[in-house]
């Protein structure tokens, strides 16, 4: 094979420096100032800090109340990742057997997509406001008065639901155009060998499907994780106290509300171990069992 | 092994397009019949609904004894082979082929006892755990047929299964897929828009033209007898000539010359096949050459007849031509049609 050489020595590295300079800035940077922050003890109006050595992983390691955080977050990235990719899957195989009309009724099936995130969230409050959410009205309906902020267990529930309910229509997309990608002549090839339709999907849909569902496994875990933020926010409507709230909103509320930068940042180091483990942790177990076409 | 009866069996699509119209035919328990045409003709369709592929819209169907119109094609008895092999990329070669029998219940021991059996018989014993991609054009063929064999189908469908495999391959799965055939004893059905393969390897064809069947009929006879100018002009490489002529006073003539046939006075096609004709100084028809296509063993003489272009197969004897010959037709290897139908006279 023949190589591309640069006459200029300096050429590459010019034309590499704008992605360099991004990643340097946006990331290595703030996660190295992160990791120096979190063996500080900042003074919270800004007169210096001092050097407290691995203190501020030990008050974590230690805290009561990061633990409860902690399992809230597992709980809820379990589940959100779990209902979202779960109902995305339902309807993109049922949305690819639609033979009738079948533009129409993916495209109402995406439309959730096309809203901007901070729009959903608000029109996910929206549905369990105290005083219009008709899913409000519904449980009050039931009998049941449903408490966003100010009940726990409802926060969840409500934070769930919305945040559920925002990923499926990424999901839907990706699966769909997965199902669609895998050759129909496969697909019949799996009808003239089996007739049970649950035992083709599992044996033959899903396999083929797995390149697309672990990226999006992926993605999901890091949405839960993450891109919930908004969501909580305004469901706990600045009140974090007695409400569920994920271990990155708590990065936030410690460090901005509670002015303790050094505790934040040893927070935001753990949630980046984190991170880290997991995607190596997904791509070592997950990926020797996928096979990409 | 079994017999297919199919009677007037059609299909239109739900947008009114009628892609098969009724048809009526029987295939002979170890029959391999050929279902070839042009693109478009039905073949394929028709073959998708034997598989059960495509829903039938009116007529019966019969597998065996049994009317198959509304069983699944799992339940069918019947194995296809795809055009693109449609192999299953997860799978090994040995669990491509052991799927179909594990969803019927096979035993682990029958399972493997007839997997490594066709794999015998397709020389893959040494790929069985290889992956779809692991393997060629070739044997990806091979792995599609010993996933139709181990099942022991009362039919076996074969979609173009060649279409995708180089010109020597081809060859030689053609004559693979012949062998395996007979030395099985199963009756297949085998749609292929090439005419050679059909002629190669059909105990009889089947000529569709715009989703009818225009003709069946057994390699030779298709070849000698074609019913229309379309299987004439379909079958045969380069294919038959084709002439307007006229019939005057019951004799048929081209450009004044009489051809010695005779029929019923109006215009005529007259059809002759490239390599009856001869190109010799006592013909009668001239002949312009405007072009020579070497073959090797032949070559092809192009030009016109009466104004109308017209190919003849001569054989090869390095002789120089001049641009203007005489040819000879032997009246019994002439075809009559009628000039407004087509069909054979």
């Amino acid at each position: 094979m023949k190589r591309a050489a640069f006459s200029q020595p300096l050429m590459p590295v010019a034309l590499l420096l704008p992605q360099l300079v991004i990643i340097a800035v946006f990331f290595y940077w703030p996660a190295w100032e992160a990791i120096y922050s979190s063996f500080f003890l900042q003074d919270p109006f800004g007169f210096g800090s001092n050097f407290v050595g691995a203190n501020n992983y030990t008050r974590l390691a230690t805290s009561s109340e990061y633990a409860k955080v902690a399992g809230f977050t597992v709980f809820f990235t379990v589940i959100v990742t779990v209902l979202s990719l779960g109902t995305a899957l339902l309807l993109a195989v049922k949305a690819d057997k639609v033979v009738r009309g079948a533009k129409t009724y993916r495209t109402l099936l995406m439309w959730v997509y096309a809203i901007a995130p901070p729009v959903a969230g608000f029109l996910g409050a929206l549905l369990f406001d105290q005083n219009i959410g008709p899913i409000t009205d519904l449980f009050a309906f039931f009998g049941y008065n449903l408490q966003i902020g100010l009940n726990y267990n409802d926060t969840a529930f409500a934070m769930i639901v919305v945040s559920v309910w925002k990923q499926i229509p990424v999901n839907f997309i990706f699966l769909l155009s997965g199902l669609q990608s895998i050759p129909v002549a496969v697909r019949e090839a799996a009808l003239i060998d089996n007739k049970s339709g649950t035992r083709r999907f599992w044996d033959i849909t899903f396999p083929l499907l797995a390149p697309t569902a672990f990226f999006l496994l992926i993605i999901n875990i890091t949405y839960a994780l993450f891109d919930t933020f908004g969501v909580i926010d305004i469901m706990v409507k600045g009140n974090p106290a007695s409400n569920p709230i994920t271990l990155v909103y708590k990065v936030y509320t410690d460090g901005f509300r509670g002015s303790d930068l050094g505790g934040s940042s040893a927070q935001s180091v753990v949630l980046m171990v984190l991170v880290l483990a997991l995607t190596v942790m997904q791509f070592r177990m997950l990926e020797r069992r996928i096979h990409y076409t | 092994m079994a017999t297919v009866s199919v009677t007037d069996i059609s299909k239109t699509y739900p947008n009114g397009a009628q892609a098969v119209h009724p048809a009526s035919f029987d295939i002979a328990d170890g029959e391999l019949i050929v279902l070839v045409g042009p693109s478009g003709c039905g073949k394929s369709t028709l073959l998708r609904m034997v598989a059960g592929l495509e829903d039938i819209t009116t007529g019966d169907l019969h597998i065996g004894a049994r009317l198959v119109n509304n069983l699944d094609p799992a339940e069918r008895d019947i194995a296809m082979v795809f055009q693109n092999y449609a192999l299953y990329p997860h799978m090994s070669v040995a669990k491509n082929m052991a799927y179909g029998l594990k969803n019927r219940g096979a035993s682990k021991e029958q399972i493997v006892a007839k997997v490594d059996e066709a794999a015998e018989m397709l020389s893959l014993t040494a790929l069985l755990d290889r992956r779809p991609s692991q393997l060629s054009g070739g044997q990806r063929q091979r792995v599609a047929m010993g996933r139709a064999i181990v099942r022991d189908p009362a039919l076996f469908l074969f979609d173009e299964p060649l279409s995708n495999l180089d010109a020597k391959l081809r060859h030689q799965m053609r004559v693979e897929i012949r062998n395996l055939q007979r030395r099985l004893n199963v009756t297949a059905m085998y749609v292929t828009h090439d005419q050679v393969e059909a002629m190669t390897m059909a105990d009889r064809i089947f000529v569709l033209n715009a989703g009818r069947i225009e003709q069946i009929g057994t390699p030779s006879e298709i070849y000698r007898k074609p019913a229309s100018t379309f299987v004439a002009s379909f079958m045969g490489a380069p294919p038959m000539n084709l002439l307007s002529a006229q019939s005057v006073g019951g004799q048929v003539q081209i450009g004044g010359v009489a051809l010695g046939l005779s029929c019923a006075d109006g215009d005529v096609t007259v059809g002759i096949r490239p390599e009856q004709v001869a190109v010799t100084q006592g013909g009668t028809i001239p002949f312009k050459l405007t072009l020579v296509e070497e073959l090797g063993a032949s070559r092809l003489l192009h030009g016109t007849v009466a104004g109308q272009d017209f190919v003849v197969n001569a054989p090869n004897d390095d002789a120089a031509l001049a641009d203007d010959l005489m040819l000879d037709f032997a009246p019994d290897a002439l075809h009559l049609f009628d000039a407004q139908t087509g069909q054979r006279l």
